[in-house]
């Protein structure tokens, strides 16, 4: 035997050396990823390769900073002038989107919205990927000591980049969103269709869990839906490129991610959020009430009307009136919708403002309501007393009212207030 | 010049300080993870495999290749978020399968590393795509035309840096 194994020694030496790290492997793979049983080899590893890579960027982008700040000034006076009238133009366009903005917000606390606002991010410089095209991620230069903790998400000006998976002293890994072990919660913007942004193994980012018989269109924006309780919501995340038929009824929806994940080089860890409750002041709320009755549909009067409407558009049944007697079975009328009008609701639009900027993003209270459901057809009556019949924001924490506009809309009405 | 050694002629053996023993991995390692980040196209590239096929063919001793391979590849493994062993597992197997080879053959020449790297990366990759699918459970996307393009790229890049390297060595 001992001439076998010195006849054999190399042989035998390769035989143990990959018994021993498959079994390394299978201790690693039954154990949870929680567990991190391998944890500090990867610490061994990390702090042997960032710190030259700290110092290679950092010199970088000191050089970089010299150039452009002290020697390359080519050009900056018909910069500074063009940012100038920039500036003018956004000016005038901020007005009208804070009265908008205050409008949403009006309508966000009638609504019960809660939203999560980004109250605190940390600018990082990306040092390193992992050198593997199978594992996809990024290093970046900050760490537990600068207040990074695990699953905190990671964004750019573009849009969302990925999550903080493990974090050391001075450095993080990222993983992006593009790895085939990561998902994010998201939603067609457009059609308010909500699915899982998830990575591929070629590095591609595709809408899984959407059935083939939603609409989903090539241009369409995705965002961040907040159901995957990492990311908040209204976040960009993405593009549709192609859409094409997939797997067990299901659409093969094919993303291009909002934010370049292939050259990053400064990205922003949103270290802390919060959720609050718009606050509104009582002259306020009556004319929020007061835009929303004007907005939304109406009752009519007379029952026998009902079966003669046609309903296509799905406003919502909220108003400032208490709610009938729950045996008492309401019936409301949803109008038509204006031909100009597409999908678009009030209400949609509400959440769709408040989606629309990366900070703050709305975020629904309850998980079982869903932000909107423009493109969904719904039944021309309601049922009040039957709560899980009515449309979504019906169902929605106060009671059901019964709406009493004080007239039909008109296209007027039909203007931001 | 022969390709295969006779048993008069004389294998030569070489070997390298402690100080490039260490820091031409860690250098490649490093290489591999921050270029990418500036130049994508360089994700085809393996650099840690060159160099554990270089150290292999060069030292021809297979005890030390396979240690070679081990250590480049579970350090590879340790920047990547994957279960630690399956480069190593990998890089294993070609450092023991290429300084086997430098004992028999005549990995000096040009067209001789070109194969040589050619060859090794198709094990590399089938050993990793083995190990990652049949072992860890892991969803991995097979393309041929990326391997075949890889690994001509990766030859072709062996090249100039075994040039390099070359200067490294040291006779026994």
């Amino acid at each position: 035997m001992e001439n076998l194994l010195t006849r054999y020694r190399n042989v035998s030496l390769l035989v143990a050396l990959l018994f021993a790290q498959v079994l390394g492997l299978a201790i690693q793979v039954r154990r949870s990823p929680r567990a991190e049983s391998s944890r500090l080899i990867r610490v061994w590893a990390v702090a042997a390769v960032t710190p030259l890579e700290k110092t290679i960027v950092w010199a970088q982008s000191s050089t970089s900073r010299t150039w452009r700040n002290y020697v390359y000034l080519r050009g900056v006076r018909q910069e500074n002038r063009d940012l100038r009238y920039e500036i003018e133009n956004l000016r005038l366009q901020q007005v009208r989107l804070t009265e908008d903005a205050t409008q949403a917000r009006r309508l966000q606390a009638l609504l019960g919205f809660k939203e999560q606002f980004i109250k605190k991010t940390l600018a990082a410089q990306v040092i390193g990927s992992t050198g593997s095209v199978q594992s996809r991620g990024v290093y970046i230069d900050k760490g537990s000591e600068d207040g990074v903790k695990k699953d905190m998400p990671v964004i750019t000006a573009d849009g969302v980049v990925g999550r903080i998976l493990q974090v050391y002293d001075n450095t993080a890994f990222v993983l992006l969103i593009n790895d085939q072990t990561s998902g994010v919660g998201a939603i067609v913007e457009k059609s308010r269709l909500q699915g899982i942004l998830q990575g591929t193994p070629t590095g591609a980012v595709v809408l899984q869990k959407v059935l083939a018989d939603e609409q989903v269109q090539p241009g369409d924006v995705v965002l961040t839906s907040g159901g995957d309780q990492v990311f908040p919501k209204g976040l960009p995340a993405g593009v549709v490129t192609s859409v094409s038929a997939g797997p067990d009824s299901t659409l093969n929806i094919r993303v291009r991610p909002s934010a370049d994940l292939s050259k990053l080089e400064e990205v922003l860890v949103i270290t802390q959020e919060e959720t609050k409750v718009p606050e509104v002041s009582a002259d306020s709320a009556v004319r929020a009430a007061d835009i929303l009755a004007r907005r939304l549909p109406s009752v009519p009067d007379n029952a026998a009307a009902t079966g003669a409407a046609t309903a296509t558009g799905i406003p919502l049944p909220v108003a400032n009136q208490p709610a009938p007697a729950q045996s008492a079975p309401a019936t409301v009328v949803y109008p038509a919708r204006a031909p100009d009008a597409g999908s678009r609701t009030p209400a949609g639009d509400a959440v769709r403002k408040s989606a629309d900027p990366p900070m703050p993003s709305a975020q629904h209270a309850p998980a079982s309501v869903k932000p909107a459901v423009a493109s969904k057809p719904i039944s021309h009556t309601v049922n009040v007393s039957d709560q899980s019949e009515a449309p979504p924001r019906a169902a929605h924490k106060a009671p059901v009212h019964k709406t009493q506009p004080p007239s039909q809309p008109t296209p007027d009405q039909d203007k931001p207030q | 010049m022969p390709i295969t050694y006779t048993s008069g002629e004389q294998v030569e053996v070489y070997r390298f300080s402690l100080p490039v023993a260490v820091l031409v991995p860690l250098v490649a390692i490093f290489l591999q993870a921050f270029l990418p980040l500036r130049f994508p196209f360089f994700s085809i590239f393996d650099l840690p495999l060159l160099v554990t096929i270089f150290f292999a063919v060069a030292r021809r001793n297979p005890v030390a290749g396979m240690a070679t391979g081990a250590l480049i590849g579970l350090m590879q493994d340790s920047l990547t978020h994957q279960p630690i062993g399956i480069y190593g597992i990998a890089k294993t197997v070609v450092g023991y399968g290429a300084s086997s080879l430098g004992v028999k053959l005549d990995v000096e020449n040009v067209g001789a590393r070109f194969l040589v790297t050619l060859v090794f990366y198709a094990v590399h990759e089938v050993v990793y795509f083995a190990v990652a699918r049949g072992l860890v459970g892991l969803t991995l996307a097979w393309s041929w035309q990326h391997e075949v393009g890889s690994a001509f790229g990766n030859a072709l890049l062996a090249l100039p840096l075994f040039f390099l390297l070359d200067r490294f060595k040291q006779r026994t």
